[in-house]
């Protein structure tokens, strides 16, 4: 048997699913004393070029509690045609069209390799996808322009048969009929007031589809498309010009106002307008977003300038008196939305907050994106925006919509709920635990927007009596179901059965210690902390997590933005736990723990500590937070290229070494989503600050004179060094211990 | 009486006569049918009228036909009347030819004359029906019946207002009465009986008019001739002078045919008095009596024709024996058995009425005669063949048939209305007042003798008393339900002589008789022509009226609005801003009050002036505005008085003393005045305008310049109509035609475009953009404006954009399904939209159905006609509900105006839909039924003007008075908050405003009663002014001086509109008693306080006021307080608003329409109006008329060929297209000149009248015949002389 390391990647690799712990404490007890729980990070689109399409649909289980999937650690009776639920175990006849099974004969979904298996449904409707703009326009010109261009050509990006749609707002909200013939039509509302979706279908006149669409009456009132939402192929021109004639909001803003922005309304109604037109069928809201709601449902701060939009501290000194009910309108939204498995997009442009603080959960709750920038006009947005309509090999869109994720487990084993981009779909099991962690309660989540990269946190209770104890060699196992609507329009089923050993902690500790996953446990813990610094006090989660766990990695999980609002803005906040709670393992690591790399003449790039005695002169540094890729040049390198000597052919070498690091972040730039602010900066730039406020200031102006040493540069802040951190720490574990 | 009135007419007529004879007749004819139909239940009874009527224009012809066949007519007039005995009846046909021959050939002449028009037709027709019916018994009979057919519908329309009374009235009281006499031929009797009893009895009174005419007869005998001959027969006979000889003649022709021929003659006979003036006095009297007495008796079945007939009838059998002793005597005694047909006032009205409708009605009828008459009128001969025919058919319906001989000879009735005289008789001593009325006539009759007869019978009226009045009365009798009311009074006075003996001789004597000739004292019935022709006052005024008005004499009345006159601002406003009802007004608050008149004005404050005058001058002040009052806030005028060497200034208003500011300081002459006077318009003008200082301007803030939005309803009717292509299509062409100041300049009014059915589209039309875009708002139930840039464009920047946009609503819109509309939503688009861009402006609406989509505003349909008559009929004209108060606030306080057009296909609650409409200021117009080939001329040019029209926005009127009085109510389409403050969101060049004064002090005759009028408002380029009115008035302590300076026309323009506005409030039957009390006490002040002693029973009208009664009857009956059964609730609620905001020419031409003949056109001038009677129709001619809304050209059945070619290109009457709505393009001068007319008509009125072709007896010559308003109307509205007569009733009883 390989390595623990190597069986963890691999069945990563397959799996997509990084556990915890990889051999299981036998008993409830055990398992609680482990501190950490048996969770895992389950990828559920991860990209798998190599599964072999099953056009056919999978063998469940004929108990109507268990309905599980025939998978390779079922036991088969070939003979008798049997085969043995490994969950409850049921045993289930093979459905007709399996007679021919036998041990040389067996079907995909047996064979061991394919933990993983994905189902095509062939039955029902193909739902066509459904691609609705929002669109600000309450903003410069220039923006506008860039942005209109972006939305322009993303028309190219959709396949032909998509369902294309555009709302624009400002402060009234513009329905935008397409494919009308000369004069452009659209239906507007008053940004100041919420509709229901029964009323928005009376004032879209969506209730009488026949009548007036003017369309064949009895044609099965296909709802594939309404006067709102077209296919692109047929409207591309039309909307092409109707981009391109979008003007900034018309209406007047007085000197010392905002303008009036009717962001919730129009978000509002298009969930409203895709909630009956195509409810329960993929669809992407994507709203661009110049700046804050002032007005109407979910405003977030009043049209006035000269009252500033609500802070960290406003909203802890309970200031912030939009806040409450702008969340809950944008609560409800998403509720709405991801109901009906629609996914609510947010591309906020501006240099001021947005409102993603009360708007989170619209992404959060469906999957969606939240994209933060300073403006349209930046590559981050355009680069970013483009990146949303990836493609596979095949040409499909690497995003998948309205998928819902079964969880089933083996009996001792019980679901205590799921951190990440999804709502609960409320379905009682038996493998449903009573404990609650992140959104628990239930075994079966609704997932609006998949990605490759979309990770949720699973979180399990083992439930085993120590007095029951688990025969040797036992294994639990646990199946991962993910239906989920492919971008070509088909319904998949993505089924992942995996299995961990059991072992008894007072005799098998050593096993179990080193089956521990120290990276997903510590992004598992993370999650769980951000889930808790979201729905609760913020240092109460700091002190619960100290004393949870104590690790290098706490120590920046700590100071990271996930945690710490400290210099962040509430939507910043907002935007950054977003990112942490979707993105895969890797991804999630970085975030918390940037990653340096050094260039310098005296070798290869070389991974450095992210800590201040890491900035030295002669040094290229590359951090990349995630969020942003820094390019930090030292002093003498700064010196250098402001020298020219880059221009020098004789110093062709210096020329490499600061194209190097370059070359690193266009790499990175280009693999990632969303596109990460690229900041080149030097010493003694304005924009080091970034690399300044990430490293550990182990050099302080407090201590820089006591070490005395000539290396890395000292931070001025008067937060604690690793150094102090740890060894507070110890002093901790050591009386904690006592 | 037509003839009658005819008459003084007749001279010109005379030439025109014989067309008019014929066409008249025709038209008759014609007329009846139509009317039959509706009239049905009493026409019936009348048509037997009619047939009389047949028989007074024989009676007419009498005076030849008389010679002729006097034996005859008498048999059969006497017949008719006494022995009508069908055996008779049998005879008289007999002599009927040669009576006809008789008449054919004298009346002929004298028709041609004066009477011809009525009178020619008639013999004809009358010898026809009755050689029919009298020669050949079987044959006659049909004949008879079909003129009675035809005839009783003449006669009903041509009595209309007795003959449709009274023959409901009549016939049934009659009818009993009549039976007996009917006995002999029990059917026509009965039916004859019934209703023209009464009249006839009160026709009898006038037969002892007829006795007066004995006076006249002298004069009168050529002229009765003339008339005589045609009345002669009738009165003649009975009367005195003719009598012997009429009667004779009478009874000789009358007898069979005479009956029908005699009832011609008087009635002709009638008409020429008028036409010679001597023979008036007489001619009218006798035409009373006899064509009355004539009339009724035999019409006392045939209520008219009867009459007629009887009248010619009675005679013969009376006439014979009266006539030799003497006409009155004669009458008595011919009369008791006349007596019950002539008794009634009504008789002489519908003698008048009948013989001359009967003339013309017989005229037709002539034709058959006409083979007979071929002796007669040429005219008649052929189209008495036709309209024979016409008749026969009419008429055999009828009772003619059966009865045609017995009726006829129901003349025969006469007898039985000898039987009836009695009762009739009572009525006819009601009738005596009747007797006043020919004292009157004959007053007039004397005087006028340099004016026609016409005149002549008016000046007594002028004079204030009528005697004609008298007749009325009578004619009430018959005509009103209450006839036994009228029967009281009416007995006394008309039965002339006898009756009035027997009845009320203290009725006779009116106070004129002693001016008056015995005769006409004498006579009872009221001869329409006697009474009081609105016609003649507007032909007097404008004969009076060459010299430019000037303003500067305070008190003095202007010339009335039917008068083209100049006009010179010297110090009080023009009569075309301001008319005043009293010019004098009353010192106090206890003369006011007993006198009852109206104190009001009307206000038209930026009427159009003609070309030849100046509009106001502007006038500025400076920065600090206008100069003004320091405590009353009255502005600069010249009423102020500068003291002190003009360093201050004394209020005319409250006397207040204030400082002259030292920029506008000036020296003052010897006189006192300001040497700058003449400089300055606010001293010297009575009329001018301010600039409005910023002090003046909302929100102190100087006005954007107004925005037009329109806003076009595309529901499936409106776009299957037509209406929205054709609004669209011509919205492109007008857009250039806005209103502006300055016609150098581009309007800057900017404008915006909704479109609607449940949702509203709103359309950006920016110039910047290819393509407009459309933008849909669905959330009617809060409405909001989508955008703002884009919306409102000006025109000439956004014209291509905007030309797409109207390019492409129709097609858009082409295949909606789209049934349900909004309307509340749509207004408040519009105001959101003007608010938004901070302006005012208007909007236009189109609309086409009652808004039920859920929406603010929504409305149900609770069009329920039980309810009308009820006194929950109010509510109907209360908007459904309080939304369109609310909102229509919100307009006035933004300065939204809004136009509504109409165009629906059912219900659409014009009552709520109006609200907003009026009390912004704004107009409704409506288009039932709306089709785009029919109605888009008219819709266009309504369009066209009410864009183009000059408008003031956002406007506030104070009207400031002197000390003393106090304006108290006002009357229009505004809003008001406050008590003082008129708010009008939009103010044109059409909308008048009506106020009422109270006293609230004395006031002084030395400084008499000043108002100044001040308008606040906001032209249409965006600039603020004041336009002030200045108006003063004199006061009086005298009434009669008050009543000598009143206007007619102003009192009715207040009366209807507070009327109008009273049925929201009040049972519609409160509302008339109201006005009808009003107006008796107005009158009974002045017969107590003014007039000269005389007798109770007569009737005496200030000069003034003397066509109050006709006015207001127009009024009762329009159609909003007197509701046909046709006429539906939205009509009734567009007329309350459209009444609302008429000055007085509009509320006078609406509620008198103005129907001209076409015969001859000349140049420069138009012809002379006729009385809205059908009687004054000739089935020869060519009718034009106009109400202000609607244009008829009525068609006569047998027009002249010419006529026919040079109006249609045909000569073909059939080949006439009744659905044409303009004239065909002629090349003839008559053609040219109708046109020019019509052109001219249309231009006069702020709408835009559809020319609508109504052919004799065709079916919508019921809708023509509405507008007939001497006459009775289908709803139950009184004729004329009905009215006059219950008028007078009522006078009586407040004065006793």
């Amino acid at each position: 048997m390989a390595t623990f390391p190597e069986y963890i990647s691999q069945n990563e690799e397959r799996d997509g699913v990084r556990f915890s712990w990889n051999v299981w404490p036998s008993s409830r007890l055990e398992a609680t004393r482990m501190v950490v729980p048996v969770a895992a990070l389950f990828t559920p689109l991860r990209e798998r070029p190599d599964l072999p399409p099953i056009q056919y649909e999978p063998v469940l289980c004929s108990r109507a509690t268990c309905r599980a999937v025939l998978n390779p650690l079922c036991q088969v009776d070939y003979r008798a045609k049997l085969w043995a639920c490994n969950f409850c175990y049921q045993r289930n006849q093979f459905p007709p069209s399996y007679s021919g099974i036998s041990e040389v004969n067996q079907p995909a979904e047996l064979l061991p390799q394919f933990s993983t298996i994905e189902y095509v449904v062939q039955r029902g409707p193909q739902m066509p996808l459904v691609f609705l703009y929002v669109v600000d326009t309450c903003m410069e010109d220039e923006d506008l322009q860039a942005l209109k261009e972006s939305l322009q050509m993303s028309l190219s990006l959709l396949p032909p048969t998509a369902l294309v749609g555009l709302i624009t707002f400002g402060r009234m909200v513009q329905v935008h009929e397409l494919g009308c013939e000369g004069i452009s039509k659209s239906y507007v509302f008053r940004g100041t007031k919420d509709l229901s979706a029964k009323q928005l279908q009376e004032m879209l006149g969506l209730t009488k589809p026949s009548a007036n669409q003017g369309r064949g009456p009895q044609t099965a009132q296909p709802p594939l498309s309404n006067r709102f939402l077209q296919p692109v192929q047929k409207v591309d021109m039309n909307l092409t010009d109707l981009l391109g004639e979008l003007q900034r909001d018309p209406w007047p803003v007085t000197q010392g106002k905002r303008p009036l922005r009717s962001l919730g309304v129009a978000m509002s109604i298009a969930v409203g307008l895709l909630e009956c037109t195509f409810p329960n069928s993929g669809a992407r809201i994507m709203t661009f977003i110049g700046g804050p709601a002032t007005q109407g449902p979910g405003m977030v701060v009043g049209d006035e300038l000269k009252t500033p939009i609500r802070s960290w501290h406003d909203i802890e000194k309970d200031n912030a008196k939009f806040m409450k009910k702008a969340t809950k309108h944008y609560e409800s939204l998403a509720n709405r939305a991801s109901t009906n498995g629609h996914m609510i997009d947010m591309y906020a442009c501006a240099l001021d907050q947005t409102g993603l603080l009360e708007m989170k959960c619209c992404a959060n709750y469906t999957g969606g994106y939240m994209v933060m920038a300073d403006s349209f006009n930046t590559s981050l947005f355009k680069q970013t925006f483009q990146r949303v309509f990836t493609k596979d090999v095949q040409g499909s869109f690497k995003m998948a919509f309205a998928a819902t994720l079964e969880v089933k487990t083996s009996r001792e084993v019980k679901l205590s709920g799921a951190i990440g981009p999804c709502v609960s779909l409320n379905a009682k099991g038996p493998c449903v635990s009573e404990n609650e962690i992140g959104t628990g309660g239930t075994c079966q989540w609704k997932i609006c927007g998949l990605d490759p990269s979309t990770t949720l946190a699973l979180y399990f209770e083992v439930v085993n009596q120590h007095k029951a104890p688990i025969p040797q060699g036992g294994r639990g196992a646990i199946q991962f179901v993910s239906q989920y609507q492919h971008s070509s329009g088909q319904r998949r089923i993505r089924v992942t059965t995996t299995a961990r050993n059991w072992a008894d902690a007072q005799t098998q500790i050593q096993s179990i210690a080193a089956s521990f996953d120290q990276e997903a446990a510590a992004i598992l813990m993370a999650r769980l902390a951000v889930y808790r610094a979201e729905t609760e006090e913020g240092p109460d989660v700091l002190r619960w997590l100290d004393r949870q766990l104590i690790r290098l990695f706490m120590f920046h999980l700590r100071r990271s933005p996930f945690l710490q609002v400290f210099n962040n803005s509430p939507d910043e906040s907002s935007y950054y736990r977003h990112q942490f709670n979707r993105q895969d393992l890797t991804q999630a690591l970085i975030m918390v723990q940037p990653v340096l790399y050094a260039y310098s003449f005296s070798g290869p790039p070389e991974p450095v500590l992210l800590d201040s005695s890491s900035i030295l002169p002669d040094r290229i540094l590359l951090m990349d937070t995630f969020f942003q890729i820094l390019i930090y040049h030292g002093e003498t390198v700064a010196q250098w290229r402001k020298a020219g000597y880059q221009e020098m052919s004789e110093y062709e070498n210096f020329k490499h070494l600061l194209q190097a690091p370059v070359d690193d972040a266009q790499e990175l730039l280009h693999t990632r989503f969303p596109m990460p602010r690229y900041i080149d900066t030097e010493h003694g730039g304005s924009q080091a600050r970034f690399l300044l406020s990430k490293v550990n200031p182990s050099q302080t102006h407090n201590n820089m004179y006591t070490w005395g040493q000539e290396s890395g540069a000292p931070i001025l802040t008067d937060d604690v060094s690793l150094q102090v951190f740890m060894d507070h720490l110890k002093k901790l574990a050591v009386s904690s211990a006592a | 009486m037509n003839v009658n009135q005819h008459t003084p007419m007749a001279s010109p007529y005379g030439q025109p006569q014989p067309g008019y004879g014929h066409p008249g007749y025709a038209p008759l004819d014609g007329g009846y049918p139509v009317p039959y139909a509706p009239y049905n239940g009493p026409a019936s009874a009348y048509q037997p009228g009619a047939l009389p009527q047949d028989y007074s224009p024989f009676t007419s012809f009498p005076s030849k036909a008389v010679a002729a066949t006097p034996v005859s007519d008498l048999s059969s007039p006497l017949d008719l009347g006494p022995a009508r005995g069908p055996p008779t009846s049998g005879p008289p046909p007999v002599s009927v030819p040669q009576p006809f021959n008789q008449y054919s050939p004298s009346q002929g002449d004298v028709q041609n004359g004066p009477p011809p028009m009525t009178q020619a037709p008639p013999r004809p027709a009358a010898s026809q029906p009755y050689n029919q019916g009298a020669v050949n018994p079987s044959g006659p009979h049909s004949s008879y019946p079909q003129h009675y057919g035809p005839p009783p519908s003449m006669q009903q329309v041509t009595n209309q207002m007795t003959g449709m009374q009274i023959n409901s009235g009549p016939p049934t009281a009659a009818g009993p009465g009549y039976v007996p006499p009917h006995s002999s031929q029990p059917p026509i009797s009965t039916a004859y009986s019934a209703a023209p009893p009464p009249a006839y009895s009160q026709a009898s009174p006038p037969a002892s008019s007829a006795p007066p005419q004995p006076p006249p007869p002298s004069g009168p005998a050529t002229s009765q001739q003339y008339y005589g001959s045609p009345q002669s027969p009738s009165q003649q006979p009975f009367n005195s002078s003719l009598p012997p000889t009429s009667q004779q003649q009478f009874t000789s022709p009358a007898p069979p045919p005479p009956s029908s021929q005699q009832t011609f003659p008087p009635s002709s006979q009638q008409t020429f008095p008028p036409s010679s003036q001597q023979t008036f006095p007489p001619s009218s009297q006798q035409t009373f009596l006899p064509p009355s007495q004539q009339n009724f008796p035999p019409s006392s079945q045939q209520t008219f024709p009867q009459s007629s007939f009887s009248g010619p009838m009675p005679p013969p059998s009376q006439a014979p024996a009266p006539p030799g002793s003497q006409p009155q005597q004669s009458f008595s005694p011919a009369q008791p058995p006349f007596s019950s047909a002539p008794p009634p006032v009504s008789q002489p009205a519908f003698i008048s009425g009948p013989p001359p409708s009967a003339q013309g009605s017989f005229p037709p009828r002539a034709p058959p005669p006409s083979s007979q008459s071929g002796s007669f009128p040429s005219a008649g001969p052929p189209p008495t063949s036709t309209p024979s025919s016409q008749y026969q058919g009419p008429m055999p319906p009828q009772q003619q048939h059966p009865p045609s001989q017995p009726s006829p000879y129901h003349a025969g009735p006469s007898p039985p209305s000898v039987q009836m005289p009695p009762t009739s008789m009572a009525q006819s001593n009601h009738l005596p007042p009747g007797p006043q009325g020919p004292p009157c006539p004959p007053g007039p009759m004397q005087q006028p003798p340099t004016q026609p007869g016409m005149q002549g019978g008016y000046p007594p009226q002028q004079n204030g008393a009528f005697g004609q009045v008298r007749g009325p009365q009578p004619g009430y009798a018959g005509p009103y339900p209450g006839q036994p009311n009228y029967g009281a009074p009416a007995p006394a006075p008309a039965p002339a002589p006898p009756a009035q003996k027997r009845l009320d001789p203290d009725s006779i004597p009116s106070p004129q008789a002693s001016d008056m000739p015995a005769v006409q004292k004498s006579r009872h019935r009221i001869d329409p022509d006697a009474i009081p022709s609105p016609i003649q006052v507007i032909e007097d005024d404008r004969a009076k009226s060459t010299e430019p008005f000037t303003t500067g004499v305070r008190g003095q009345a202007p010339p009335l609005v039917t008068t083209n006159f100049q006009v010179k601002d010297q110090g009080n406003a023009s009569p075309r801003f301001i008319r005043c009802t009293a010019y004098n007004m009353p010192c106090t608050a206890d003369m006011a009050k007993q006198s009852q008149v109206p104190l009001a004005a009307v206000i038209k404050p930026l009427a159009t002036l003609p070309p030849d005058e100046t509009p106001p001058y502007l006038v500025d002040h400076g920065e600090g505005g206008p100069i003004r009052c320091n405590r009353c806030k009255a502005y600069m005028c010249p009423y102020m008085q500068f003291i002190e060497g003009g360093r201050r200034f004394q209020c005319g208003f409250c006397s207040c003393v204030t400082e002259v500011p030292p920029h506008y300081f000036q020296h003052l002459d010897h006189t006192g005045k300001r040497v700058d006077c003449y400089d300055r318009p606010e001293l010297s003008l009575g009329s001018y305008e301010f600039l409005a200082t910023v002090d003046y301007c909302k929100n102190n803030k100087l006005p954007q310049p107004p925005a037009f939005i329109f806003l076009i309803d595309v529901s499936y009717n409106a776009v299957k109509s037509g209406m929205v292509g054709i609004v669209c299509q011509e919205l492109k062409s007008l857009l250039d035609y806005l209103p502006r100041e300055n016609p150098e300049m581009d309007s800057v009014v900017r404008v915006g475009f909704v479109t609607y059915n449940k949702v509203l589209h709103f359309y950006n039309v920016k110039s910047s953009l290819a393509q407009p875009q459309m933008l849909v708002v669905s959330d009617v139930s809060d409405m909001f404006v989508p955008l703002l840039d884009g919306f409102l464009v000006n025109v000439n920047e956004s014209r291509l954009v905007i030309e797409s946009l109207l390019d492409q609503i129709p097609e858009m819109f082409a295949d909606t399904r789209e049934t349900e509309t909004v309307f509340g939503p749509v207004i408040q688009a519009g105001l959101e939209a003007l608010k938004a861009a901070d302006c005012a402006g208007k909007l236009f609406v189109f609309h086409t159905s009652l808004p039920i989509a859920e929406a603010p505003g929504k409305l149900k349909n609770r069009e329920d006609k039980k309810l009308i008559g009820t006194d929950k009929e109010k509510s109907l004209f209360q908007p459904q509900v309080g939304f369109y108060n609310t909102l229509a606030k919100d307009c006035v306080a933004q300065g939204c105006c809004v136009d509504l057009f109409l165009f629906p296909n059912q219900y659409v609650d014009v009552a709520t839909l109006s609200v907003v409409p009026v009390s912004t200021g704004g107009s409704v117009y409506k288009y039932t039924y709306f089709q785009a080939q029919s109605d888009q001329e008219r819709f266009l040019n309504d369009l066209r003007r009410d864009i183009q029209k000059l408008v003031g926005f956002d406007a506030v009127m104070r009207v400031r008075t002197s000390t003393g009085i106090r304006a108290t109510d006002f009357f229009g389409s505004f809003f008001m908050s406050n008590t003082t403050d008129v708010e009008l969101a939009g103010l044109d060049c059409d909308k008048a405003i009506t106020v009422e004064f109270k006293h609230d002090d004395k006031l002084s005759e030395e400084t008499g009663a000043l108002m100044q009028c001040a308008i606040l408002y906001t032209s249409c380029s965006g600039h603020r002014r004041l336009r002030i009115h200045n108006m003063a008035v004199n006061c009086c302590s005298q009434l009669a001086d008050l009543y000598r300076n009143c206007e007619t026309d102003t009192i009715i323009n207040f009366f209807s509109k507070y009327a109008f506005r009273g049925v929201l409030n009040n049972p519609t039957k409160a509302v008339r008693d109201t006005l009808i009390n009003q107006c008796a006490q107005i009158l009974a002040c002045y017969r107590k306080n003014c007039a000269s002693p005389s007798s109770a029973g007569q009737l005496i009208l200030p000069e003034c006021m003397k066509l109050l009664p006709v006015y207001l009857n127009c009024v009762l009956k329009s159609d909003l307080l007197l509701p046909g059964a046709d006429v539906s609730l939205d009509d009734r609620a567009y007329l309350r608003q459209l009444i609302s905001c008429m000055d007085v020419s509009e509320s006078h031409v609406f509620f008198y329409p103005r129907l001209l003949p076409l015969l001859k056109l000349e140049s420069g001038s138009l012809p002379v109006a006729v009385r809205d009677s059908e009687e004054r129709l000739s089935k020869g001619g060519v009718y034009l008329l106009e109400t202000g809304l609607h244009l008829f050209l009525w068609v006569g059945a047998s027009a002249q060929q010419e006529l026919l070619l040079n109006i249609f290109g045909t000569t073909s009457f059939s080949q006439i297209d009744p659905s044409m709505t303009s004239l065909p393009v002629l090349d003839n001068p008559f053609s040219q000149r109708l046109r020019e007319i019509v052109d001219s008509f249309r231009a006069q009125r702020p709408r835009y009248m559809k020319l609508m072709v109504v052919k004799q007896e065709d079916r919508a010559e019921l809708i023509f015949r509405h507008f007939l308003v001497e006459d009775k109307c289908a709803s139950g509205g009184a004729s004329y002389v009905d009215f006059l007569c219950h008028m007078h009733k009522e006078i009586r009883q407040l004065l006793s």
